[in-house]
């Protein structure tokens, strides 16, 4: 455990991708086999089921300190995570320091899982008393199931590639997809054997960065191809061994949330392996995200999920075809072999992202302003001659957005953040006039700076109504750009709508807080743009 | 009526016609200690003790100024004033006010663990206490000074090794002198900020005892800060200053550092959670041993502790005041290069 929480020290404090990278193969260098498995489980977020509630954790951390629940919540909110409030709240350790492996600690973790609440705690508590600081926050992020470190997977693989003689592409296409970190050894992780039984795997997926320069300095036009950036989930469809596997961009299987694709099975051709977009869609038409985030949270898809988001998977590339990896061939040549399967599958689940067609980069800018006609947040470029890549890099693939609504709106909630805002009001909730009243319509997160975030968070220290809780009400005075992608109609909001994306885009201290938009302003955005 | 009342001006004694860490301009001001947010300009006359005198002068230039020792009794208008060891920096004291039988403590800025440089903290029994609250939440428990003293040397060692020059961020009055007093043992080249080689030289002047530094001038070329120290106020964190010392690693001495996210904000290497105010347990301490039967409780997590202190039997109120609030101090953003004449002294 001590190796592993000082990685996570390490990780957590350093600011440089090469430090980072450098305190991971050393990790991956020196650690136990075992460890590393579970280190590659966690930054891919693979983790052990959680054996308790969090609610437990602070119960027993409140009994042992002898703290009232509100002053526990005080510091919660002051520190901005519970694995890390409960390692500071609890007493020196006493005894000996205990010092487990990760694997070990984990193994002991899930043997509790059947157990008592009392043999959980027993086993918890009497762990927390014999370790130190930095392990207990460690191990409570275990208990928590929460471990966002700011690791990519891109920085995992890399550090891997020191320590095993692999290239980092495969090593990437290894630690993807559906492996079981208790009964996965890391020689198996990192060999052949295991993907071959693996039939779920997907391939790493290839991003594109935003377009950050003059579109036509991107050359030649006729080396491009163009596609409308779609706002689903992007996806990959994979059959094989007569089955279908759903995965998102986020190594998720999502198979069972998605019954639609099952009709494919049999129209599918084995061994293939196509990425695409999951979207709503009816006639061919995709319909907002919105309607898709109904359906993504439940456990059970209804037979009126079905039917009122019905999805479809707007294919763009295939990786793999008759169980050959196509991915090196050039985008020209795949999107041949993607048509001829959409086309000879004829199903309406199973639709193909069009092709935008343009000869100049003024036409095709033009064409890009009509996207969210189309339901498309802008454009992609692609080059034809691309090859499909692991991950994000620079170069052959490019988003083009188009530029974001924006509304201008008062702040009158605000909250503490969490990681590096720790103990500082950086979560706001906003919003626009109605009448003499305010009606609430977003929360947003980001878009200042850290100068503009510790003067705002100044006002709100020196402007707010309570002093206790998570939630400080602050006098309405600052004024605020808020910029989205979409929106849409909502019954859970007051406001009666749901954006999509929405983050700070300036401070308007230009802007008097009688200046904000109206709520038929939000209305009007509406009608144009969230009907379905 | 209240022995010492919160006025728009600063905490008042009507009956002695004092102020003490007034935030406005007034005629008579008994000063805690040096720091900025506590001792401000414009006041016509200053009572403190004998150490921070010299750093007064230093910040607010030629004023009219009277020193005490600590534990020597004065009596303005028929209210004793006297001063006692607060532990928080060089000359930090807090101050005793009694007339006729009420006694009143103001603790402005303290720690309870004994530095070996500020003065031991001396409890003071009193009626009313008013204390400061900047810590006052139970996740803030400090380590030993001895024990932080020893990461820190460990981390420049470590910083050493790895080719890099450590730069350590202390406040240039009271961090400063505590990181002098911690790494000397280990080296004696250390550079400095010309804000903390200012304090240092009004210290020495003084009469203090301290480790030689060397103070960094723009024109040192850059291989002079090999294998060397470097201390620098939180004003030049993150600005060109910095460069010369490139590749440098930053280590950031401040009660906040408790805390991952704010080592993380900081954009810090590492972070030590060395302070010179009183922890959550040092705060409650040192409630008690006043035995005080109310308390005031100003700057920091004010509404925290004082609800905690009437849960637990002890009469407690809030008390808003222009202190630092160090809580937004902390996050004051920095726009100075080399603030050579100016001595940022704001608190932790």
């Amino acid at each position: 455990m001590k190796a592993f929480s000082e990685l996570i020290v390490k990780l957590g404090s350093s600011t440089k991708t090469n430090e980072k990278l450098e305190a991971l193969s050393h990790y991956f260098a020196t650690a136990d086999d075992a460890d590393k498995v579970w280190v590659i489980a966690l930054f891919s977020g693979r983790r052990p089921k959680r054996i308790i509630s969090s609610s437990f954790l602070q119960l027993w951390c409140l009994e042992i300190t002898d703290l009232p629940a509100w002053l526990f919540e005080e510091c919660y909110h002051t520190v901005g995570d519970l694995a890390e409030t409960i390692a500071l709240l609890l007493p020196e350790r006493t005894g000996a320091l205990r010092n487990a492996g990760l694997a070990f600690i984990i193994s002991q973790l899930t043997a509790l899982e059947k157990q008592d609440e009392n043999a959980k705690k027993d086993f918890i508590v009497r762990t927390w008393l014999q370790m130190n600081k930095d392990d207990r926050f460690v191990f409570n992020k275990l208990l928590t199931g929460n471990f966002r470190i700011g690791v990519s997977q891109k920085m995992i693989v890399n550090a891997l590639a020191k320590t095993v003689n692999l290239e980092p592409n495969i090593i990437a296409h290894r630690i993807s997809g559906n492996w079981n970190p208790f009964t996965t050894s890391f020689n198996e992780l990192l060999s052949d054997q295991l993907s071959a039984v693996d039939y779920s795997k997907p391939y790493p997926f290839y991003l594109a960065y935003a377009l950050d320069t003059e579109v036509s300095d991107l050359g030649r036009e006729e080396e491009w191809q163009a596609e409308w950036k779609w706002d689903g989930i992007r996806g990959q469809l994979i059959k094989r061994s007569n089955e279908i596997f759903v995965w998102s961009r986020g190594e998720e299987l999502m198979t069972e949330k998605f019954p639609e694709y099952d009709d494919l099975r049999s129209l599918l051709p084995e061994g293939l392996v196509l990425d695409g977009e999951i979207i709503p869609s009816i006639d061919k038409k995709p319909l907002p995200f919105a309607l898709l985030q109904t359906r993504i949270g439940r456990k059970n898809i209804t037979k009126k999920n079905l039917q009122d988001a019905p999805i479809a998977f707007f294919a763009y590339d295939v990786l793999e075809y008759n169980g050959i990896d196509y991915r090196n061939q050039s985008l020209c040549q795949r999107r041949i072999i993607l048509e001829e399967i959409v086309a000879s599958v004829n199903h309406p689940v199973l639709l193909i992202s069009p092709i935008v067609e343009f000869s100049t980069w003024q036409q095709l800018a033009h064409i890009r302003n009509s996207s969210r006609d189309m339901g498309a947040e802008g454009i992609m470029l692609k080059r034809k001659s691309s090859t499909y890549q692991a991950g994000r890099k620079v170069g052959d693939w490019w988003k083009w957005k188009i530029d974001p609504l924006v509304i201008d709106a008062v702040m009158i909630y605000a909250q503490k953040g969490h990681g590096r805002r720790s103990n500082l009001y950086t979560d706001y909730t906003f919003a626009v006039k109605d009448g003499d009243k305010l009606v609430t319509f977003t929360k947003a997160y980001s878009g200042l700076t850290d100068k503009e975030f510790a003067e705002v968070d100044a006002f709100v220290k020196r402007n707010s109504l309570e002093k206790f809780g998570p939630v400080r009400t602050v006098k309405p005075e600052l004024v605020f750009e808020i910029a989205f992608e979409g929106i849409a109609a909502s019954s859970r909001h007051k406001s009666g709508v749901a954006l999509r994306f929405p983050r700070i885009n300036r401070w308007r201290q230009d802007k008097k807080p009688g200046e904000i938009n109206t709520l038929d302003d939000l209305k009007k955005m509406l009608d144009a743009y969230g009907k379905t | 009526m209240q022995l010492i009342e919160f006025t728009e001006s600063g905490l008042y004694c009507r009956q002695g016609d004092f102020y003490i860490d007034p935030w406005q301009p007034v005629n008579k001001a008994i000063i805690t200690h040096a720091h900025s947010d506590h001792a401000k300009p414009g006041s016509r006359h200053y009572l403190c003790h004998h150490f921070t005198a010299p750093l007064l002068k230093l910040r607010l230039g030629d004023i009219s100024i009277q020193s005490l020792e600590w534990n020597e009794e004065i009596t303005i208008n028929n209210v004793k004033v006297s001063l006692h060891p607060a532990g928080h920096i060089i000359g930090s004291s807090q101050i005793r006010i009694s007339f006729n039988d009420d006694i009143w403590v103001v603790s402005g800025d303290y720690k309870v663990e004994d530095d070996g440089i500020s003065g031991a903290f001396e409890p003071v029994r009193c009626n009313t206490f008013i204390s400061e609250s900047t810590f006052g939440l139970p996740l803030y428990k400090w380590k030993k000074q001895e024990v932080i003293y020893e990461n820190i040397r460990q981390w420049i060692t470590e910083s050493h090794q790895s080719g890099k020059t450590p730069v350590i961020i202390a406040y240039s009055l009271g961090k400063a002198q505590r990181v002098l007093q911690c790494i000397s043992t280990i080296t004696d080249n250390i550079f400095a900020h010309g804000a903390i080689w200012n304090t240092q030289q009004a210290l020495l002047t003084a009469g203090w005892k301290l480790p030689a530094i060397k103070r960094v001038i723009p024109e040192m070329p850059k291989e002079v800060f090999k294998n060397s120290v470097i201390i620098a106020p939180p004003s030049a964190d993150g600005t060109p200053w910095m460069k010369k010392f490139s590749p440098y690693s930053i280590g950031v001495c401040s009660g906040w550092m408790q805390v991952r996210g704010n080592v993380r904000r900081k954009n810090a290497d590492a972070g030590f959670a060395l302070s010179d105010h009183a922890d959550w347990d040092g705060l409650l301490s040192a409630v008690k041993a006043t035995g005080a039967d109310k308390v005031f409780v100003t700057h920091g997590f004010q509404s925290a502790f004082s609800r905690y202190l009437n849960e637990n039997g002890i009469l407690s109120a809030e008390v808003k005041t222009a202190y630092g609030g160090e809580e937004e101090e902390q996050e004051k953003p920095s726009t100075t290069t080399e603030q050579e004449n100016e001595i940022n002294t704001a608190g932790e």
